[in-house]
């Protein structure tokens, strides 16, 4: 077994990183500005194992252009892309976590297969010692996920933990198409993590 | 328009890879953590294949930090109660190579052990002159530098008379989403390390010692400021042109 890199290890965020000026960004879940067209928002509720929301988290989330492109110089692909891809959310004392984004495109892995649309999501919190990451794919896109390479392994009785619904409830509709997906911590509904 | 990506061709994409460091961090189900009993999941982790999500990440750039954003000692009319500090180091990978141009983000208690938070109750003066916050980018080599002063430590219910030992919350991005680390610097020597439920999450003695800065004397500022050295270790980076061989 080799060596484990020598690497610094993670703490928690603990309770008072929203403290004013840190790490909650006034911009923090407005990855694109508001009257982008094509934007969405994305909304839903970090659950502890109780059930209870968990009011002093941190939801964030890193994403391609609606065109699949990154701003970032390992993507080897041609084309280019100021897009910026990375949203935070600190959750609000009912749990709440939202962003307005856009939906992005589909992505080629490295073995040429293709990724259905999604968002990598880093979860943070007062308890939680390491970060937890897991992803967030869209309900409307069932083509694109019946052959996506991760949501394929995953078991089909939790895969749904995975997938953002679309949601007509919510009011703030000058943010497009509305998508609701809450994140359990633990539980009989634990949203599937992934090691990366 | 951003090109015309919908076309391309199935060829093998060269991205870097990054090794797993997942035995150096705390297990999320840690009970001497109170805290933690409800918010670690239960079901084991699903392994996340290294693509382009996760080879990539924000690159923040001048836009996040502002001039005086690394000296939390003057960000108010004037100057902050306590001990004087600077805090500094290289932010590298585990193969050695400096992060450059990345964003750091700090969070800290004030002198008495309090937080300019609303959450903290712990009755120590909060200072007018002190908030906590500070952020800055890495240079060229991966350096930074912060101005500070040193934490007071507090107490908190994890236990019966528990109190955290002093120290520095951390955030880093690093160059990609893999990379990603929340951490918190400690002082050398200090008395509380034994009790404390949360330094010792991590497993490895020699891991915890890494989040423990060092008194430098060489870069302490004579007749102003006691000096701390720590550097911070991201998970390393194969840059790998073609696919390796699964032959292990």
């Amino acid at each position: 077994m080799a060596a484990e890199p020598a690497t610094t290890p993670s703490q928690t965020i603990g309770p008072f990183f929203g403290m004013a000026g840190g790490i909650p960004w006034p911009d923090g879940p407005e990855v694109v500005p508001e009257g982008t067209a094509g934007a969405i928002r994305i909304s839903g509720v970090l659950r502890d194992g109780a059930g209870n929301p968990v009011p002093d988290g941190v939801v964030e989330i890193w994403q391609a252009d609606e065109h699949g492109r990154f701003d970032h110089p390992d993507d080897p692909r041609p084309g280019r892309t100021d897009f910026p891809g990375f949203g935070r959310s600190c959750t609000d004392a009912e749990g709440r976590f939202w962003f307005r984004t856009v939906k992005p495109g589909t992505l080629p892995t490295r073995d040429g297969r293709t990724e259905a649309p999604h968002l990598n999501v880093t979860v943070l919190a007062r308890g939680m010692l390491d970060r937890v990451v897991t992803r967030i794919y869209f309900a409307d896109e069932q083509r694109a996920n019946e052959t996506d390479p991760v949501l394929s392994t995953v078991d089909p009785e939790r895969r749904g933990t995975l997938i953002a619904d679309r949601d007509a409830t919510d009011g703030s509709d000058q943010d497009g198409d509305q998508y609701r997906i809450d994140i359990h911590l633990q539980g009989a509904d634990e949203t599937v993590f992934f090691a990366v | 328009m951003t090109g015309k990506p919908e076309t391309d061709t199935p060829t093998r994409l060269a991205l870097p890879r990054y090794p797993s460091d997942a035995g150096v961090h705390p297990p999320l189900n840690t009970p001497e953590y109170g805290s933690s009993r409800l918010r670690h999941p239960k079901q084991p982790l699903q392994l996340l294949p290294q693509n382009l999500t996760e080879v990539t990440g924000p690159l923040l750039g001048h836009s996040r930090v502002g001039e005086l954003d690394h000296d939390l000692t003057a960000q108010h009319p004037g100057e902050p109660q306590g001990q004087r500090i600077l805090v500094s180091g290289q932010v590298r990978d585990s193969d050695g190579r400096g992060v450059p141009h990345t964003l750091i983000e700090l969070w800290q208690a004030n002198a008495g052990g309090r937080y300019a938070h609303d959450g903290d109750r712990h009755p120590a003066p909060l200072d007018p002159n002190f908030t906590g916050v500070g952020r800055c980018l890495t240079d060229a080599d991966g350096n930074y530098r912060f101005i500070t002063i040193m934490p007071g430590a507090y107490p908190w219910r994890n236990h019966d008379n528990a109190w955290r030992p002093a120290h520095l919350h951390f955030s880093l991005f690093g160059r990609a989403f893999t990379q990603r680390l929340i951490t918190q610097m400690y002082f050398p020597g200090d008395p509380l390390f034994f009790q404390d439920p949360i330094f010792h999450s991590v497993p490895d003695p020699a891991a915890r010692e890494r989040m423990i800065c060092r008194f430098d004397l060489d870069t302490t500022v004579p007749e102003w400021a006691l000096s701390y050295k720590f550097d911070i270790v991201l998970r390393g980076r194969e840059a790998t042109p073609f696919e390796e061989e699964d032959d292990d």
